[in-house]
């Protein structure tokens, strides 16, 4: 049975599965209901500064997008931090830690970028016991029209600048947790390194409007006939978060840079392969905002089952494992030649693969008076268009070509060896080479 | 309430008020919002879709379904009206088990269709429930066209001539117009009186006017009218030719159907406790399992060939026995037998031999207090001077008869199978074609 125990810089816990800092991490009773259901680790709702807390509004905080079935595929949240008082959330941090010692306990902070700000807050995380703390320089709404949350995360400086407080400040391990509404992630993630982060986490949620009520001309949610723009989550922003993990595992200079994966993990799955991507560990939310904390008994099953089956005994020979094959696409090889094959036993005939083909793409695929769809090989490019629209799966499939076959639309035959952008004779920049 | 199952003989009020009402609801409960939704998802958009090919009226069903599914059930129930004035008693009615539904190529990969007719239905009644007509007749062209028979196929003949801007006088024969939809359709296919609504409906695009109980002349009519459809439909009924025929209790199915369409209180329908039903198409389907509903105890369906053979569906059929209709292949009624009253029916078991239907010499009796005759309908009354093959007026693609001038379309015409649906289509064919000719 494989060891599903995890060590991120240091903090363990008894699974890679964490609660991400959010509306379900904001009381004892919900952590320790959350501990209950088997989550190893959870990063509490953010503190901020003592003083009067933070008001949210009193109108819906979330949007959604779904499909037919109301299976929510995208959440969109204008909640802010914590906005019960500091002092209650410290003292129930410290009584979860205290009875789940094996369990992890991250405090996530935003208060103003000002250093006696950090100063003050830190040995007052530190003394609940609190395994670590994250920067929350993510939020994109409300606090960052405040200069804090995604307002610092979209400038390098600042987030060297706070991330070097504090680590100066505290000996807890310090994640940072980034926006990803900024143009290229490296750079926050280097600024975050260079200020002695022991970690980065990502992404928080993306800038947005999930729709518009056509009926009153306003973003939804509205509040009082108003929107604001809010933050995007959950199964439709994993892609982008996957990407921007990626990024920063196979950067030269952020390649050992632990980093803790969020956006839309919503089954073991989807934390395979976040941690695959170079995650140590994964953080989740919409997923439990939408079907409670019981699922993480589905990822601890799955990702043990799937473990198993791979023989793979330890999460560590998991992480970073796909990070190597992630390349630039003037990296991609373009002597590989492979064409669709529709398998005619399992074709319904729908012909969503021709519509496709013959609109949208490349007239590659033959349609018989009897609905029977064969591909034309001397125009297939193998875009795997027709596979992502065909309604039955495995149904079509790309087949390489052998070396030594004939590309029927190029007329070449295929070689063995390597051949990518950066060697091909239409490259202006390798005409010498 | 005195009567029951066991109630010899033929007798009202076998069940009791409530049971009717539940046993004559719609077959098919209308689909909600979020159902329809669902529902829709589950259509892949085929290219050049097959359930389009097997609609007679070639409703463009993915563009429909998918306007559904963007929440505009009304631009759903245009696209289909375009096509199928009647679209809303299509939903109900068609067979689609053998047309639309059938060749969904989730019913060919599943054995799961896209629900096609429920979700018509669904885009039709939210149309016509919010009122209006989605169609607008064409600048008055002056000229007139007499239809004959107010069915499915004279209405769709009607209702396009008007919206192409001519003047037409639709002459039933009936009291109400509607024809089979309004008196030939089971009750519980076709439920609170939605027959006449969606007559009205038709109608409300101005320019028709409808002359219930005429016997129209059809020299008078040319004479009158600038051109002619017939969609009379069929009138007669076919006899059953066998001994005892005339005894009390055996009737017409058509008219045992139109009786208790018509009927105000089901429960002053007389049914009788064991009921036989002879035929093997949708009409005897209709009477058998609307005896069943009625509370007859014993309901048999015979058919004197075998189950494949029979122009009811497979669906129909699973439908009648569901309901506890004894369906009874490859027997061929030798006689009614009874005193006065029938009392009972002798069959004489079949087979085919080298494609031949005959009797294989074994009988069998079933008792019967009440049967029902539905071996078909023949053309009642078709005007001197058509040419009539097989039964029905000659017609050519678009509904020409050998008459100029004169075009026919449904049940009456050649061509089709018997269906609302192909009624409508051949209408709408000929109205476009009466219309190419009037304004040559």
């Amino acid at each position: 049975m494989a060891d599903l125990s995890s060590n991120f810089i240091g903090i363990k816990s008894p699974n890679p599965f964490w609660l991400a800092s959010a509306p379900p991490t904001d009381k004892e009773y919900n952590v320790r209901r959350a501990f209950e259901a088997g989550w190893g680790g959870v990063v509490w709702k953010t503190l901020g500064s003592e003083g009067p807390p933070v008001v949210n509004v009193n109108g819906p905080r979330y949007g959604a997008i779904w499909g037919a079935d109301r299976r929510l595929l995208g959440l969109n949240n204008i909640e802010l931090i914590t906005d019960r008082p500091l002092e209650i959330n410290l003292q129930e941090m410290k009584s979860v830690k205290r009875d789940y010692p094996d369990r992890a306990l991250i405090a996530s902070i935003m208060v103003p970028c000002e250093e006696e700000a950090w100063r003050a807050i830190l040995p007052l995380v530190e003394e609940t016991g609190a395994d670590g703390i994250e920067l929350n320089f993510g939020c994109p709404h409300g606090m960052a029209e405040r200069g804090m949350g995604a307002a610092v995360g979209q400038v390098p400086e600042y987030i060297e600048m706070v991330t070097r407080w504090c680590k100066q400040y505290t000996r807890m391990p310090v994640i940072v947790k980034l926006t990803p509404n900024i143009t290229d992630i490296r750079k926050p993630a280097e600024a975050a390194m260079r200020g002695g982060a022991d970690a980065v986490s990502l992404i928080n949620t993306i800038n947005s409007i999930t729709s518009v009520d056509l009926d009153n001309w306003a973003p939804e949610p509205s509040i009082d006939g108003k929107g604001a723009h809010g933050g995007y989550c959950g199964p439709a922003v994993k892609p982008i978060a996957l990407n921007m993990v990626a990024e920063i595992a196979r950067s030269a200079e952020t390649a050992n840079l632990p980093i803790s994966g969020i956006g839309g993990v919503t089954n073991w799955r989807d934390a395979a392969e976040f941690m695959a991507l170079g995650a140590g560990n994964v953080q989740v939310c919409t997923a439990v905002m939408t079907y409670g904390f019981k699922i993480v008994q589905e990822m601890i099953d799955g990702l043990s089952e799937w473990m198993d089956s791979k023989g793979i005994s330890s999460i560590d020979e998991v992480v970073g494992r796909a990070v190597l094959n992630t390349v630039d696409w003037k990296d991609l090889n373009l002597n590989y030649i492979a064409k669709a094959a529709i398998d005619q036993d399992l074709c319904i005939s729908c012909g969503r693969c021709y519509a496709a083909c013959e609109d949208t793409s490349h007239q590659a695929i033959a349609m018989s008076e009897d609905r029977v769809f064969t591909v034309k090989d001397e125009e297939c490019v193998a875009c795997n268009l027709c596979v992502n629209v065909c309604p039955v799966e495995g149904c079509i499939s790309m087949n390489p070509l052998a070396v030594g076959e004939t590309d029927l639309r190029t007329g070449k035959e295929v070689v063995a060896e390597h051949g990518d952008w950066t060697t091909h004779p239409n490259n202006p920049s390798c005409l010498l080479a | 309430m005195t009567q029951s199952a066991f109630t010899s003989g033929v007798s009202a009020g076998r069940l009791s008020p409530e049971d009717l009402d539940a046993n004559f609801s719609d077959l098919h409960a209308p689909l909600d919002d979020h159902t329809a939704a669902v529902a829709a998802d589950r259509c892949y958009f085929c290219h050049d879709a097959p359930c389009t090919t097997a609609c007679p009226t070639d409703i463009d069903i993915p563009l429909f379904i998918r306007e559904i599914s963007t929440g505009m059930p009304e631009a759903a129930a245009k696209t289909i009206f375009s096509q199928n004035i009647m679209g809303g008693m299509c939903a109900r009615v068609c067979p689609t088990e053998t047309l639309c539904e059938e060749v969904c190529v989730r019913e060919v990969a599943e054995g799961k269709p896209v629900i096609i007719g429920q979700l018509q239905r669904y885009a039709t009644d939210k149309l016509i429930a919010k009122g209006g007509h989605p169609f607008a007749r064409a600048n008055e062209t002056g000229k007139s066209v007499a239809v004959v028979g107010a069915g499915p196929a004279g209405l769709s003949c009607a209702h396009r001539l008007a919206m192409l801007g001519h003047t037409v006088t639709v002459f039933d024969s009936r009291a109400k117009a509607g024809g089979l939809n309004e008196y030939g359709i089971a009750s519980y296919k076709s439920t609170g009186g939605f027959a006449q609504a969606e007559v009205a409906w038709l109608l409300s695009i101005g320019g028709i006017t409808v002359e219930n109980g005429t016997k129209a002349d059809l020299d008078a009519l040319q004479k009158n009218f600038d051109a002619v459809f017939l969609g009379m439909g069929l009138g007669g009924v076919n006899a059953l030719r066998a001994a005892g025929e005339d005894l009390e209790n055996v009737t017409d199915a058509v008219d045992f159907i139109a009786d208790l369409r018509q009927a105000d209180d089901l429960s002053k329908l007389p049914i009788g406790r064991r009921v036989v039903v002879i035929g093997g198409g949708m009409t005897a389907v209709d009477a058998a399992v609307q005896s069943k509903l009625l509370g007859a105890q014993e309901v048999v369906m015979a058919y004197r060939r075998g189950k494949e053979a029979m122009s009811a569906s497979e669906y129909e059929q699973e439908l009648a026995a569901s309901k506890g209709v004894h369906l009874v292949y490859n027997a061929a009624p030798v006689r009614i037998l009874g005193d006065g009253a029938v009392a009972g029916v002798e069959f004489a078991y079949t087979q085919t031999v080298d494609g031949k239907l005959e009797q294989t010499g074994e009988t069998f009796t079933v008792q019967a207090d009440q049967v029902f005759k539905a071996i078909g309908q023949t053309l009642l009354g078709a005007p001197e001077g058509l040419v009539i093959e097989g039964g029905k007026i000659t017609v050519g693609d678009t509904g020409q008869t050998s008459l100029a001038g004169v075009w026919a379309g449904g049940d009456c015409a050649s061509g089709g199978d018997d269906l609302t649906v192909t009624a409508v289509a051949e209408g709408r064919d000929a109205a476009e074609d009466i219309h190419a000719s009037l304004m040559r």
